[in-house]
């Protein structure tokens, strides 16, 4: 497929406006532009077309299975879609008096009320554009807080080799130094390691529960007690809030603060490049750290991540999904998306090793290590085979330390007969490489593009088209 | 996979070899068969300190981003320019491509010999 600027013929444009017939206002020249833009210069229909084929060579969840571990790329509900749309909610402008968006401001007020019951936390912003945003402010509440309280000793943040990278990013755009301590056998927090590395120099933890590997940690209370005797406090990653929504809440585990994926739990699309909101949350005792904005709010002497209330589209997309679904839907959907991540690992067991064999939460991990040994073939190999079978490939290579790990995600909506048709994929799968190596490693062979050279595009990666001389 | 004998292994999966007072540390066959086809390498300068057992740089492969740990502590005498630009170099010859030679030894990790670190990668994997 060619690129829309090799498709442009000079001269040649859309002719939807009609000619200028006022006088032309010249901006001041040092505003100007030297050279024109380089623009594609093409027919309206070929616009259309050229992003319409654009639109038939990618896999998105509404073409089919999407198993992505570690990210939540759910099928969203239209009806979402449909109240973001109204003119009410998309038309509105942050700096809008007031009494004509009285609406906006009870959409924000009640989806925050909403979203502290389902996490146990006393407040909530929305100024967070997405998670490590999110992460970002939440480790800033941590700071202020030791700050305020004249407690500068405490310069350790604790991240334990599961995470995801995010978190010890996080930590060290915040100025802590990152200790990362070892998983247990099992994938949970080592309590031995932690109790190691906990002292008065201890900031916090950061923690996803479930963790990356999809287990819930058992010891999750005696976790939080052990960093809060420390001095420290506790934040929750809500990567995979989706596995416990309206079951159990991180407030009840222990954490003091939080950030909410809105994009990938409720209900804005995920991984189309945004927006997202990585709402943050806290417990009433770090709320006068929680970030507001200048012009919106008024408030001078606190800080402020972003412009206004964030993406608030995002937010009408949540309080919607919450309201349809209600108190009893909500947990639903989260116990049908471990009920689907169990049944799945079951059903695909016996082929693949399970990385951990035990009941798992939302996602679960394989581990290609011994087929690998056997066949030669690793996970990027099983990745890139099951694209020929309309699936997109899980997650591969996360979490770190299942070294040739495939991790899956199937999310509630799936039904019994897609997850079943999953299963059936993974065994030919698995049989074929026993057989023929060699096909699952030149796989995909039906996909538009084949095996790209990875190499090559980390070390001389193409982002910019420039005109041949 | 090669282990040669005249090398020493840490657990973290560096090799380390004496040259006179110069400590020579580059990565193991384990490590780069582990990490895949290596795409980036980030490394000291020369007179930086490094510490046992800490990161000194990284190796940044298609599947992720991995910390190189100094298998000594002291200071770094002459860092491996080549594998700035070719980076593929440890995959193609970890024990050739070495990565940072290290002066004014003080300490040094408790490290394998290579039939112990042999038995050591089996139950890595």
């Amino acid at each position: 497929m060619k690129l829309i600027f090799e498709k442009s013929v000079a001269g040649r444009h859309c002719d939807v406006l009609g000619k200028c017939d006022v006088d032309y206002a010249p901006l001041p020249e040092e505003f100007c532009r030297e050279s024109k833009p380089l623009l594609p210069e093409m027919s309206e229909v070929d616009v259309s077309r050229h992003y319409t084929e654009l639109n038939h060579r990618v896999h998105g969840v509404n073409c089919g299975f999407y198993p992505l571990g570690s990210c939540t790329m759910k099928y969203n509900p239209r009806v979402d879609e449909d109240i973001a749309g109204l003119k009410g909610f998309a038309g509105i402008h942050p700096l809008a008096p007031a009494d004509t968006v009285k609406g906006c401001r009870e959409v924000i007020d009640t989806a925050g009320k909403y979203l502290c019951e389902i996490s146990g936390m006393d407040a909530m912003t929305f100024q967070p554009a997405a998670g490590a945003h999110g992460e970002f402010t939440g480790v800033l509440l941590i700071k202020q807080y030791h700050d305020k309280r004249g407690d500068t000793a405490r310069t350790k943040i604790i991240v334990p080799d599961s995470a995801h990278g995010t978190n010890p990013a996080t930590a060290a755009m915040c100025g802590y130094k990152v200790v990362n301590i070892p998983s247990a056998p099992n994938g949970c927090v080592d309590l031995d390691a932690l109790r190691a590395v906990l002292g008065p120099d201890t900031a916090g933890l950061m923690l996803t529960n479930p963790n990356t590997v999809g287990i819930f940690d058992e010891n999750i209370l005696e976790i939080t007690r052990l960093v809060h005797e420390a001095g420290g406090l506790c934040y929750y990653d809500g990567a995979n809030l989706n596995a416990i929504m309206g079951v159990v809440r991180p407030g009840d585990m222990g954490f003091d603060c939080i950030h909410m994926n809105l994009h990938k739990t409720f209900a804005t699309p995920h991984g189309g490049g945004g927006p997202g909101a990585g709402a943050v949350g806290c417990k009433a005792f770090l709320k006068e750290f929680l970030p507001a904005s200048a012009l919106m709010d008024g408030a001078k002497d606190r800080i402020q991540i972003r412009s206004f209330a964030g993406n608030f589209l995002v937010l009408v997309r949540a309080l919607t999904y919450i309201t349809t679904l209600g108190k009893e839907g909500i947990p639903e959907a989260s116990q049908n998306a471990v009920l689907n991540a169990n049944y799945l690992m079951r059903q695909i067991e016996g082929t693949f090793d399970l990385a951990y064999d035990r009941i798992c939460m939302h996602e679960f991990v394989l581990d290609v290590a011994s087929y690998k040994k056997e066949t030669g073939l690793s996970a990027l190999d099983v990745a890139k085979s099951l694209i020929d079978y309309g699936m997109h490939p899980p997650t591969m290579y996360f979490p770190l330390i299942v070294h040739e790990a495939l991790m899956l995600e199937p999310t509630e909506t799936e039904t019994k007969e897609t997850l079943d048709w999953t299963a059936d994929v993974f065994r030919a799968v698995y049989e074929r490489g026993k057989v023929d190596p060699e096909y699952i490693h030149g796989s995909p062979h039906c996909a538009q593009i084949k095996r790209p050279d990875e190499v090559m595009a980390s070390r001389n990666p193409v982002v910019r088209w420039t005109p041949q001389e | 996979m090669n282990y040669p004998t005249e090398l020493k292994y840490s657990k973290t999966h560096e090799w380390l070899t004496m040259d006179g007072d110069v400590a020579v540390i580059g990565i193991s066959d384990f490590a780069q068969d582990a990490l895949g086809d290596v795409v980036f390498i980030n490394l000291p300068e020369v007179g930086d300190d490094v510490f046992a057992g800490e990161p000194f740089g990284d190796v940044e492969s298609v599947k992720a981003v991995s910390d190189l740990v100094s298998p000594v502590t002291g200071t770094v005498c002459a860092i491996n320019e080549v594998l700035l630009d070719a980076p593929e170099a440890l995959n193609e010859d970890c024990y050739e491509a070495w990565i940072i030679k290290v002066e004014g030894v003080t300490q040094t990790e408790d490290l394998l010999d290579a039939t112990e670190y042999e038995e050591f990668c089996a139950t890595e994997e």
